[in-house]
């Protein structure tokens, strides 16, 4: 067993698992609004706004924000991990991205219940 | 002739390594990249390599030639051969001996670790611990490896984590044991593995399914490992 304290899940199956788990939720997210643009071709900001005023489109976008920064997060763990062999180096890489990570998903949160 | 390219280093007198050139007279015929080596030999004995059984047997002869991997007793020179040109180097990744004689260390510290042996605590019967046709099946594909090296030399996970990815040679010979009725140390082996690293480094590249003398496939192996772990888990 090799030990690790950085990477997202407790373990190298959990974090393959969520890489896998969170492709799929954001390939769901991804289709969806692609879906609402086809069918809203003239696309104004009443229309826009109206959607993300029900709080189930608000739960979803909040998933995939979510899955993409878990799935950034593990996935640039592991190119880390491939390229950045000084130690110190890489925790600084691994700190930056969780920083902004957790930025953007604060910032996601007051986007969606903001408006 | 044939134009050979030789990788040689000698750590004792050479700061670098470098390519030597030679011109090597197949008598019109189709020999084994071994064979060209030891022409090479012939002409300057100091070249460094390992060869036992020279037919496809000891796993010794690995090599990189014209940037593939393989054994260089039985393959033959019309295979990897383009434009009368051929490149022989080291296998790639790990560090050089001397010429193309690598230090194959961190590749049997990883066969090692995924313990290459049968456990079983009961009791032994008298006579042998018996399997079915169809438990001794599943063993097909996976016992036939030599650890050539071959595989795990051509895995970019295991040139930049050759410490921590076990390699798809270690990986096959993990899931031959995983799978062998007659081993009760599944789940112990099972937990040896759980990490970002041993198992999970595998980005199914197949780079080890292409270059493979003996045509085995570690990337099912290491899928195979994958879903057990995940059957133990969820
Ligand atoms: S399939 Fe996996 S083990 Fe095989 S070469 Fe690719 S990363 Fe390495
Ligand atoms: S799996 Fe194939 S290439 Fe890899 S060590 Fe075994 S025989 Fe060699
Ligand atoms: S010399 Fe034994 S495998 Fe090539």
């Amino acid at each position: 067993m090799v030990t690790n304290i950085t990477n997202f899940g407790r373990s190298g199956l959990a974090d393959w698992l969520i890489q896998r788990v969170t492709a799929v939720i954001m390939l769901a997210y991804t289709l969806f609004l692609l879906g609402f643009f086809l069918m809203n071709g003239d696309l104004d900001f009443v229309t826009w706004k109206l959607l993300f005023q029900g709080t189930a489109m608000r739960i979803f976008s909040l998933l995939a924000l979510l899955s993409i920064a878990a799935h950034a997060w593990i996935g640039l763990w592991t190119v880390a991990t491939d390229y950045i062999k000084p130690t110190g180096l890489r925790v600084a890489f691994h700190l930056v991205v969780i920083l902004a990570l957790f930025a953007y998903v604060v910032w996601g949160v007051q986007v969606l219940w903001g408006a | 002739m044939l134009q050979v390219s030789v990788y040689r280093y000698n750590p004792e007198t050479d700061k670098k390594p470098y390519m030597q050139d030679f011109e090597i007279d197949t008598k019109g015929k189709d020999i084994m990249v071994l064979d060209v080596l030891h022409l090479v030999k012939e002409k300057d004995n100091g070249m460094s390599y390992r060869r036992s059984c020279r037919e496809g047997v000891c796993g010794s002869d690995g090599l990189n030639m014209n940037g593939k991997n393989g054994l260089a007793c039985i393959t033959p020179v019309s295979e990897v051969v383009k434009n009368n040109k051929l490149i022989i180097r080291p296998l790639p990744g790990l560090p050089v001996i001397r010429d193309l004689v690598v230090d194959m260390t961190l590749f049997y510290k990883q066969y090692e670790r995924i313990k290459p042996f049968l456990i079983n605590d009961t009791p032994e019967p008298a006579i042998e611990r018996l399997q079915s046709p169809e438990e001794r099946e599943k063993l097909d594909g996976l016992y036939e490896c030599i650890l050539c090296a071959c595989c795990s030399t051509a895995c970019p996970s295991f040139w930049w984590n050759p410490d921590k990815f076990v390699g798809p040679s270690g990986l096959l010979q993990a899931y031959r044991f995983l799978i062998d009725s007659r081993d009760t140390a599944t789940k112990e082996r099972l937990a040896e593995l759980d990490d970002p690293f041993s198992v999970f480094r595998c980005h199914g590249i197949m780079n080890c399914v292409a270059v493979c003398p003996k045509g085995l496939n570690p990337t099912r192996a290491i899928g195979n490992i994958r879903s057990m772990l995940l059957n133990n888990a969820t």
